[in-house]
């Protein structure tokens, strides 16, 4: 019991990880994303493939993570990001289809639906962070979210962060003060590609194996739900939310009910938060902070 | 490549084209009156198969292919398109309507939860498993100077133009037809000559649905039914209506067809293997958005400030 609560809250500092790179580009940039999964699963392959096939050690593997998983941000997010955000939306979510279905068929790197087996554990100064020692695994989770969020809180207040504010509030109104759209929404996409690469790197060594099997789009949905759930736009918000999405996905084992309760109950539990908390609660549990000139208190534009 | 290998394959393409283009058209009007992706259309496609395979088979019994399994699955389809015009219509009641004056993002992640709902509850009550919709009919292909056609196929055929007629003719000529029109073109004005924009609304779902609806069977009868047939597929069509130009509904029949013949000569001429055949359709997209984003029969928009 102790064991698996554990087990929750590294879960929730790899989600937490990708929710705060939707958050960047959902609630900053007012831009829908559905391909966290994908990123997450380039981050975990590229560790995988490296440490295994390379003898790269897991710390070397980060940075081709962040920066594959960014490429592959850029790739997408230029064609699709200078138009309007609904087709950001579609070709993402082909996106993510995509890299399951080359990790699945791509067999000489991939090793197909297999996946890939005994990846080493990361060392640091000598000392093996053993994932089965739940304990020390978590410590390294959250330094790796701490940073995480110390970096991107800071960044949603340079100018960067006031620049994609500006952008979800209003496109065009953004662009004739100068701000050039497609740029800051190319980088928003590019830094939450990047973060979400972490985060896959992580699971890489904590499963210490990857099968495509793991990064469906149901994972991308459920980081939507973290952000939604929290509150778009703060990052403290999509921390929590990333808990009590972690611990809604436990709650048949953590209670024992699992032969009760069918395995798509959570799915379809989230899928009921998105629609209820989008009609009744669209700012999240903690909500965001509103600054909007003209907006009254309610956070509603006048 | 012989001139019937060619045909062959256009065949095959055109098939696959006429389903996507019944699906691509539910996009394009919802697009087309809310400026807005309904996501869960794809899985709406799902539960169309499915009651269209479950009245099939009540209606059939155990009665031998005939006259009568032929008249069972029309009915089938008849059921089915019911339903799901039922379904989009409470759908778009319960999940979208109450945000129509929201930010934009706000319908789009609710139709995300929707999507979500639809195939996971199929997942739970009908299983994982795919299951079998037998074809009402022999369907032995037949051979026409050198291109095998399969019955299937000409059903195919059948449905996507007489469906695509229909709702050409609605469409235009039709006083319901003029009002949709209206409303997507200037929903505040057509609100003003008297046009009840919510009865439209509800129309456009209920219609886009059932043509999903029948899109759903179509495949079904090839490919099974199974709880997430509507991803790729309603992926695929979406693809579609983006090349036709989305809004337009003679750009989301064009769409298809042509998404469909690209398909299958994709496979079939540049050797794409089978398993990445699905990329297709994504590389589609990308070059489409880049050379020409508002599709081949779509005008280009300016934004209004």
């Amino acid at each position: 019991m102790g064991n698996f609560f554990l087990l929750i809250l590294i879960y929730t500092c790899i989600y937490a990880l990708m929710s705060i790179g939707q958050n960047i580009i959902t609630g900053y940039a007012g831009m829908l994303s559905l391909c966290q999964a994908g990123f997450f699963a380039i981050g975990s392959y590229a560790t995988a493939i490296l440490t295994t096939g390379f003898g790269w050690s897991f710390w070397a593997t980060l940075p081709v993570a962040v920066l594959l998983s960014a490429l592959f941000g850029l790739l997408i997010g230029l064609p699709t990001l200078r138009l309007k955000g609904d087709y950001l939306a579609i070709a993402t979510l082909g996106f993510g289809e995509i890299v399951r279905n080359v990790l699945n068929n791509w067999d000489s790197v991939t090793n197909g639906p297999m996946g890939i087996q005994d990846i080493p554990m990361p060392k640091f100064f000598g000392m093996k962070i053993n994932p089965y020692n739940k304990i020390g695994f978590l410590l390294m989770s959250i330094i790796f979210l701490l940073v995480a969020y110390l970096l991107f809180q800071r960044l949603s207040r340079s100018r960067l962060g006031r620049a994609l504010e500006a952008i979800r509030e209003d496109e065009i109104a953004a662009e004739s003060m100068g701000i050039n759209v497609t740029k800051y929404k190319v980088a928003a996409f590019m830094l939450g590609a990047g973060i979400a690469g972490v985060a896959g790197s992580l699971q890489a060594v904590f499963s210490l194996s990857v099968t495509p099997g793991t990064y469906t789009f149901m994972v991308s949905v459920m980081v939507l739900c973290m952000v939604v759930l929290g509150g778009m736009g703060n990052f403290i918000a999509v921390i929590l939310g990333s808990f009590i999405i972690q611990l809604i996905s436990y709650f048949p084992q953590l209670t024992g009910l699992s032969s009760v309760i069918p395995p798509q109950f959570k799915q379809i539990l989230f899928g009921l938060i998105l629609v209820i908390m989008m009609i009744w609660r669209p700012q999240g549990i903690l909500g965001r902070e509103q600054h909007l000139y003209g907006a009254d208190r309610k956070g509603r534009k006048k | 490549m012989s001139i019937s290998e060619i045909l062959q394959h256009f065949m095959n393409g055109l098939t696959l084209g006429g389903i996507y283009a019944l699906i691509a058209l539910g996009y394009t009007m919802v697009y087309g009156i809310l400026k807005f992706i309904n996501f869960a259309h794809g899985d709406i496609l799902m539960v169309g198969a499915y009651i269209g395979l479950f009245a099939f088979n009540a209606l059939r019994g155990s009665a031998p292919l005939g006259t009568w399994t032929i008249i069972a699955f029309f009915i089938a389809m008849v059921i089915s398109m019911a339903g799901c015009g039922v379904l989009g219509m409470f759908i778009e009641r319960v999940a979208y309507k109450p945000l129509r004056k929201a930010n934009r993002l706000a319908p789009l992640l609710s139709a995300i939860g929707v999507s979500f709902i639809l195939s996971n509850s199929a997942a739970w009550a009908f299983g994982t498993q795919s299951r079998k919709f037998d074809y009402p009919f022999d369907n032995t292909p037949f051979n026409l100077y050198g291109v095998i056609i399969t019955p299937h196929q000409i059903l195919i055929l059948a449905v996507s133009v007489i469906m695509m007629v229909s709702l050409s003719l609605f469409v235009d000529k039709s006083r319901m037809g003029k009002a949709m029109r209206a409303t997507s073109l200037d929903q505040d004005t057509a609100m003003l000559m008297g046009i009840n924009v919510n009865h439209v609304i509800s129309l456009t779902f209920a219609i886009g649905s059932a043509l999903a609806a029948t899109g759903g069977i179509l495949i079904a009868l090839d490919f099974k039914a199974y709880p997430s047939m509507g991803m790729m597929t309603g992926l695929k069509a979406f693809v579609a209506a983006v090349v036709g130009g989305i809004g337009n509904i003679s750009g989301a029949m064009l769409g298809g067809i042509l998404l469909g013949l690209l398909e299958t000569f994709g496979v079939a001429i540049l050797g794409i293997p089978t398993g990445m055949k699905d990329t297709i359709a994504f590389g589609v997209l990308i070059l489409i958005l880049l050379i020409k984003p508002e599709g081949i029969l779509g005008k280009a928009e300016k934004e209004k400030v």
